[in-house]
């Protein structure tokens, strides 16, 4: 085995001081010596590094960062180093399985395959397509995506699509619709090199973004280093390394941006020419943050009133900044509002559309980005306004379909009111892709019980038997990373194209493949009777896609898979900027005009929809938004009966549900189990020690961890949300078994990161109680998998 | 001169509102959004109440009984359910446009009045009124295919 470094010990490694260029350090870990390379990138989280894929005898033995690339220089974290090993794992599905006498069986592609169908043709025919729902990731590839979305959109003609997106990133969309008028980051990782100044908020971005993490690490040890502030109620590893770092209680992020605003602008740290040429909303701004002075701050979220003056002094003496925002700010109360303050800061500052001042609303999921550009979310494709008829008939222009098809006439079903749908028994067809509902959703008992609807037909495509695909009626076994090839969009908009580097295993098929079986199994075709996916192989599909984008803001007309070869490109490309556009907005002229928007916007406390003639009669005509917004309380606070908070989150070593980053074992082995992390003043409370099994008790469930102390405020419990049932069912475990079914009324977006809960020391029998459920033990079959 | 009827029929109207989106919110705290979107328009309407005090008391307002014909016909019985949900946002809606007419009619008048503090606080009131509407639209607008075309 050869490795450069170990990152389960080290995980952001040697440093390599830097202002200016960040240097290259390849970082590679491979179990064997290959016999070639193939170039692709990291599908492990939302940052992209480039890398390249050793294989040998056919088989992957292991990856090295690539040195070219613009977003890693070479290195990778220990997800990127590890993770492979997941492809090669003996328990890979490889063969359809059927639902026959309540249990899963192996079938022929052609059974499963027609089965789908018949039963698609048979809902419709009764129901309509508005029976049909689509629940995808941010896990497959652009041109997988697109494919789904053209027939989902044009085939079928169901408004019912999203993807688990809408749990991770749904908000920087919504927030950057909000601000700018369309998605799309208005900065570049190369910021990072030259800042500053860098603001974190709600972003633990040592543990999610390890690698944007060493690039900062890299800043703070080389000359002219950045000053950082982090806003987080944890003492994370980011929180560590931070000059300044605020911490304010469970759902109060607003109040203390609205405060950060209010210093900045009483103290006329602003840019009023910028202002006054390129937003609209100042004064209103100005008006609502003018109560938040610190001392009402402090009196609210326990940030006192000395760090809010010292941290907005260093906002509004810096000439350059860099803000990321995540979690933190997205799962909770008042999401788009806070993120959309971020936004604020950069705009009233003016520090956007230039080298060193960069916003990135992150994202969490390597391909969420792409989910949103080509619509598999629910969006129209190409950042399209489906209020907007000249939008919808540019799409129907190139599908050849009639505007009447494409589900325009409502707004798209977020994933929450899909699975409410589908509780309630309107929506009666469920695909489920790449994705793990059953361990990922917020108040799981209640997704279980939808799972097991007898009048709920579910298909799952993954590649392992994940806790969802159990209930599932049809699983097709899907090829991934590594063994098919496709584009995926960071989060500074970066193209990366991943490329096949091995056959997948058994009959697993690329979910394009899948996609694309499906529309001419349907027989989905356009106006003129030919097929709807006129597209079989991704660079074909790549190609459309392009189409797709001419004279959006993610235009890709750019691009090539040739071009693509020798490296990531940041949209927008195209004939005027054909390598690329590393910052958006360097002219202050936003997609906010009426016939460019995205949206029309929503009233951030309700989610009301602006109407397009509300939006005309005040064209904003390329001005940004600065949007006010007042504190609310969260809705569940901590009472007598459930005192504490609970707040969810990730791990270094893990990716969403674990089904890929558990099955490499280093990986699993730096974070086996689940835990609650717990102050120790709450500890010594209770009478708990470190390791102590515990159960954590809301409204809507309970389970049992074991007790880690510290690093923690008092009054607030930790669960990483990543572990589910499938391999360790001995206990009720899964953080999203006590979570709150509520959202974010502009983004949709789930609060994963408050919750009321209780606590007590659990004892033996406690441990061994689990509903079978959970694990996905049914008696009735002797088997793991359900008879429904 | 009939502006203190007016405005005592706005209270009415909006206490009637109030209650109307509570108990929407408690029908069908089910769905995802509905509970906290309810209460907080339910809140809005209630501070309006209060807020209208002052000129309920300055214009000596009659309590109006007339609205409450609307109410009677429109929350009788507990509904749950899509089709529920959908009758409920429709019956909001035009719970809501009574509020909203009232803030027209006492908007004219103050004007003829010039009466500065009854205009500037009606155009106030008439903005939450129609954020509550704008809201109830967005959601009837996303409820009603579903519900017409496939629910049970
Ligand atoms: S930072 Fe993200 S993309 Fe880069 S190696 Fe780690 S997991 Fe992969």
């Amino acid at each position: 085995m050869e490795q450069t470094r170990d990152s389960i010990t080290d995980i952001w490694g040697e440093r390599t001081p830097h202002f200016g260029d960040w240097p290259v350090r390849v970082d590679r870990r491979t179990t064997a010596e290959p016999d070639h390379w193939v170039q692709s990138a990291c599908v492990l989280c939302s940052n992209g590094c480039g890398l390249e894929i050793g294989v040998k005898d056919g088989c992957i033995v292991g990856v090295r960062g690539l040195d070219r690339d613009p977003i890693n220089h070479g290195r990778l974290g220990p997800k990127g180093l590890h993770g492979w090993e997941a492809n090669h794992s003996p328990d890979r599905l490889t063969k359809p399985l059927i639902r026959r006498n309540g249990v899963l069986e192996e079938a022929s592609w052609d059974e499963a395959m027609s089965l789908i169908v018949e039963r698609s043709k048979a809902i419709i025919q009764q129901h309509t397509s508005l029976a049909m729902g689509f629940y995808t990731s941010g896990q497959l590839f652009l041109e997988e995506y697109y494919t789904l979305a053209v027939l989902g959109k044009a085939g079928l003609s169901t408004p019912h699509m999203d993807g688990n997106t809408r749990l991770c990133t749904a908000t920087a969309a919504a927030a950057l619709k909000q601000s700018f008028g369309s998605d799309g980051q208005p900065g570049s990782y190369i910021d990072l090199d030259t800042t500053d100044t860098i603001l974190h908020v709600g972003h633990n971005i040592a543990s999610q973004h390890t690698v944007l993490w060493m690039r900062i690490l890299d800043r703070l040890a080389g000359p002219n280093p950045p000053k950082l502030i982090v806003i987080d109620p944890r003492r994370t590893f980011t929180a560590e390394k931070a000059h300044i770092h605020l911490a304010p209680r469970v759902g109060t992020n607003v109040p203390v941006l609205n405060g950060l605003l209010h210093l900045l602008i009483e103290a006329g740290q602003i840019d009023q020419t910028y202002i006054d040429a390129h937003t609209i909303g100042f004064d209103e701004l100005k008006k609502m943050v003018s109560s938040w002075t610190p001392e009402r701050v402090e009196a609210l979220t326990g940030v006192s009133a000395d760090q809010m003056r010292e941290a907005a002094r260093l906002l509004g003496s810096t000439k350059t900044l860099v803000s990321s925002a995540l979690q933190g700010v997205y799962q909770s109360m008042q999401a788009t509002a806070a993120a959309v303050q971020v936004n604020n800061i950069h705009l009233i500052r003016g520090l956007i559309g230039r080298p060193g001042c960069g916003i990135y609303q992150m994202n969490g999921q390597p391909t969420a980005q792409n989910t949103r550009e080509t619509g598999a979310d629910g969006d129209m494709p190409g950042f399209r306004n489906s209020g907007n008829p000249e939008h919808m008939n540019q799409l129907a222009r190139l599908w050849n379909v009639d505007v009447r098809k494409i589900p325009h006439w409502s707004p798209p079903t977020h994933a929450m009111q899909i699975w409410r749908y589908a509780e309630q028994g309107s929506i009666k067809f469920m695909w489920i892709s790449a994705t793990n509902p059953a361990v990922s959703m917020p108040e799981l008992a209640r997704i279980r019980r939808i799972l097991q609807k007898e009048d709920l037909f579910i298909v799952v495509q993954d590649a392992f038997m994940t806790e969802t695909a159990r209930y599932a009626d049809v699983v097709l076994p899907a090829a991934i990373w590594g063994e098919k090839t496709g584009c995926m969009t960071n989060v500074d908009r970066t193209v990366h194209l991943t490329q096949k580097a091995i056959e997948p295993p058994g009959e697993a098929k690329s979910d394009l493949e899948i996609f694309v079986d499906y529309s001419r199994r349907m027989d989905f075709r356009d106006k003129d009777g030919a097929p709807l996916i006129k597209w079989d192989t991704a660079e074909g599909a790549f190609a459309a896609w392009k189409e797709c984008t001419r004279g959006r803001p993610c235009d890709y007309t750019g691009m090539s898979y040739e071009k693509l070869r020798r490296g990531g490109i940041q949209w927008p490309c195209n004939d005027e900027h054909p390598d690329g556009t590393s910052h958006l907005y360097t002219d202050g002229v936003f997609h906010t005009s009426a016939d460019d928007c995205e949206a029309y916007g929503f009233d951030m406390t309700t989610g009301g929809a602006v109407t397009p003639e509300e939006y005309k009669a005040n064209d904003p005509k390329g001005k940004a938004f600065i949007r006010a917004i007042d504190y609310e309380p969260p809705h569940e606070e901590p009472d007598q009966d459930y005192p504490l908070w609970l707040t969810t989150g990730r791990l270094v070593y893990h990716f969403h549900t674990r089904t890929k980053t558990s099955r490499s074992r280093a990986l699993d082995e730096a974070a086996p189990d689940s835990f609650v992390q717990i102050a120790r003043e709450d500890a010594d409370r209770y009478g708990i020690a470190e390791g102590d099994l515990i159960e954590v008790e809301s409204r809507r469930g309970r389970v049992i961890e074991p007790a880690r102390i510290g690093d923690i405020e008092q009054g607030l419990v930790f669960i990483p949300f990543h572990y589910g049932y499938w391999d360790d069912p001995k206990r009720s475990r899964a953080a999203n078994e006590l979570t709150l079914t509520e959202w974010d009324p502009v983004s949709k977006q789930p609060h994963f990161k408050y919750a009321a809960v209780r606590i007590r020391k659990a004892s033996a029998a406690d441990e061994r109680e689990l509903v079978a459920d959970q694990a996905g033990l049914f008696p009735e079959t002797g088997t793991n998998t359900l008879n429904k | 001169m009939h502006v203190g009827n007016y405005i005592g029929l706005v209270q009415s109207s909006e206490q009637q509102l109030a209650n109307a989106f509570a108990q929407v919110a408690d029908h069908h705290g089910d769905e995802p959004d509905i509970y906290q979107v309810c209460q907080t328009l339910s809140g809005w309407s209630q501070q309006h109440v209060t807020d209208l005090q002052p000129l309920v008391d300055r214009y000596a307002a009659t309590k109006n009984d007339e609205p409450d014909r609307l109410s009677q016909t429109l929350f009788k019985e507990p509904r749950s359910g899509g089709l529920a949900l959908l009758r409920d946002l429709h019956d909001l809606y035009l719970l809501a446009s009574e509020v909203e007419l009232c803030w027209v009619v006492l908007l004219q008048a103050a004007r003829g009045l010039r009466h500065q503090e009854l205009e500037s606080r009606c155009e106030e009131f008439d903005k939450t009124t129609k954020r509550q509407i704008t809201w109830l639209m967005t959601r009837i607008k996303q409820a009603a295919p579903q519900t017409l075309i496939v629910a049970e």
